[in-house]
């Protein structure tokens, strides 16, 4: 299964003006791999998320998705195709109940066309998947509204929506941030659970300890430009990359 | 007793009551709980038409047009998160399109109503479907120049009698078809968006209102809930607006008039955004109130304004959620 790839992204650059946020990466990805892609604030990450899911169309490069040439499509089709993301900012549908958010993901047509997408209920199927995720504890929180949960159960509800899509990717932006020690330790498992189950993960971080414990390979960017990838510990030990950590850099 | 010594508690009714219809057949009391305030509107509406002289007869007609208009208004803003300011372009084009199709073709009222509304509602939605992409104020100023635009065509054209429209249309058999069918009209749409709202799909429209992006990343593509949206209220819209042009028997660049795009917002701001009654309810006071003030001449519009302006500073909410609320509430005055 090693071999299996499922993404495979060529010379994906992106600019905005003059600034150049993604500049020629290049990666593959295969089935059951956890790559988590760091690097410095303003270095490309979550640009990066959004070239590879269609929110933003890239200026030049490929992303090949199973055989398939996904460049350019539109976000709603990729997501069909089984490519999932959480956001940075979290978007919850504020107005509508937490388990009435997966409503959505279930009535898209990735979910109805499959065979057990018209199948029973779709309230208790949101249900279960809430409680899978770590909504169990008070019964009443499904129930609430997705406005008013806390940031812990909102980030959750995030990846809730990602897994009611049943998707072979899902691209994390950032799941950890703004959350308590906690909430994280309680976030770990989830993951180390979708992990075993063989989904593919790609997780933009900046709380290395956390990442680390999950991912299997790194993606170090700076300035929009990959420059570094491979095992967590051993890259994080090269010089370079410890100086677009740090910072300074000139410093020899 | 001194106001001091003494303050107002409210208490809830169980959210059982108000939320689980199963659970309100327990008992008659109940059941008259919940179906009370609905028959009253139900009752009230079927009822009217047969209470009123032959001027407010017409009230009502007009009063139930913008009432529809007002619904579609409501449900495009708070459900769907588009304001669209298009009523008179729903109104103009349902009532050009039944108007032609009587005129030309002389097709009976009854035919030409549903056919103009469906015409009417798909000729409405191409129309928006370019400006689908943009939001907010942008929709809302774009959807307020069609009409404009619209009639400039016609003049600049000659199109369809120009200035003078066409007069001479066949009007509804007598005035109780032309109650009721706007009444059964009324209570069809506002009980049909109702369900709407509740089903899947509307909570997919919500999801669009709240965070297209996040529905995008759910793959669920939002153009085609948008046009769909759309459509649903270019519909109602045309339905009323072909109705106009057979309750008055005439066809012309009045029924574009700006009334039908400013007066249904100030019917749901009075009601309530986002209740789809409050819309009724709001068109049903203030189209009676602006008849009522006709004596007033061009001092009508600065009442009229400023009831609008008091309910926007001290009642946001409007008056159905105002009354919802006290309706499941229980007060009483206790000594502290």
């Amino acid at each position: 299964m090693a071999n299996d790839i499922l993404l495979d992204v060529e010379a994906l650059s992106k600019s905005f003006g003059g600034v150049q946020a993604v500049v020629g990466v290049a990666f593959t990805l295969s089935r059951g791999d956890v790559l988590g892609i760091i690097g410095p604030n303003g270095a490309g990450k979550t640009t990066l998320i959004n070239l590879l899911t269609g929110f933003v169309k890239p200026d030049r490069g490929r992303v090949v998705y199973k055989g398939h040439d996904i460049t350019g499509m539109a976000p709603n089709r990729i997501a069909n195709l089984g490519i999932a993301r959480t956001f940075q900012i979290i978007r919850p549908y504020h107005s509508l109940p937490a388990y009435k958010n997966l409503i959505l993901p279930l009535n898209s047509p990735r979910i109805k066309k499959s065979p057990e997408g018209r199948l029973g209920d779709l309230d208790s199927v949101a249900i279960d998947i809430l409680e899978e995720i770590g909504f169990e504890r008070d019964a009443r929180v499904p129930y609430k509204l997705a406005g008013s949960l806390p940031l812990g159960y909102q980030k959750k509800l995030e990846l809730a929506r990602c897994i009611a899509l049943k998707p072979e990717i899902i691209l994390c932006d950032e799941v950890f941030s703004g959350l308590s020690m906690a909430e994280i330790t309680s976030m770990i498992p989830l993951l180390e659970k979708m992990i075993m189950e063989g989904m593919t993960l790609i997780m933009v971080e900046h709380r290395l300890r956390e990442l680390f414990r999950v991912a299997n390979r790194v993606l170090v960017m700076n300035f929009g430009c990959k420059i570094a990838e491979g095992h967590p510990q051993e890259t994080m030990a090269r010089d370079d990359v410890k100086a677009a950590y740090i910072g300074g850099g000139t410093r020899r | 007793m001194a106001a001091q010594d003494r303050r107002k508690k409210r208490l809830d009714r169980s959210i059982k009551v108000r939320s689980e219809g199963l659970y309100s057949l327990s008992s008659w009391r109940e059941m008259t709980y919940l179906l009370a305030p609905r028959l009253l509107l139900i009752g009230g509406l079927l009822v009217s038409p047969l209470l009123l002289d032959l001027y407010w007869q017409k009230v009502l007609c007009a009063a139930g047009i913008m009432a529809v208009l007002a619904m579609g208004f409501d449900f495009l803003a708070a459900y769907v998160g588009l304001v669209c300011l298009g009523g008179a372009m729903f109104i103009g084009f349902g009532g050009y399109a039944a108007g032609l199709l009587n005129a030309h073709l002389g097709l009976p009222p009854l035919l030409t109503i549903p056919l103009a509304a469906v015409i009417g509602a798909c000729v409405s939605t191409v129309v928006l479907m370019p400006c689908l992409r943009l939001r907010g104020v942008y929709f809302a100023i774009v959807t307020f120049m069609l009409p404009l635009f619209a009639t400039h065509i016609i003049i600049a054209l000659e199109l369809f009698g120009s200035t003078e429209g066409i007069t001479g249309l066949d009007i509804l058999p007598n005035p109780w078809w032309e109650q009721y069918v706007i009444v059964l009209t009324l209570l069809c749409v506002l009980f049909a968006l109702r369900r709407l709202v509740t089903e899947d799909v509307g909570l997919i429209m919500m999801g669009i209102k709240d965070n297209d992006q996040a529905v995008l990343a759910s793959g669920i593509s939002i153009f085609k809930y948008r046009v769909l949206a759309v459509f649903v209220a270019a519909l109602t819209g045309c339905f009323v607006g072909a109705y106009q042009a057979h309750l008055y028997g005439w066809l012309g660049l009045s029924l574009f008039a700006m009334d039908f795009s400013i007066l249904p917002i100030a019917a749901t701001v009075m009601g309530g955004m986002g209740t789809l009654s409050g819309a009724v309810i709001g068109a049903l006071i203030l189209t009676p109130l602006s008849e009522a003030l006709r004596g007033f001449g061009q001092l009508r519009v600065v009442l009229y304004c400023s009831i609008l302006l008091l309910f926007i500073l001290y009642k946001p909410e409007g008056l159905m959620n105002y009354f919802e609320r006290k309706y499941h509430q229980f007060e009483r005055w206790e000594k502290v």
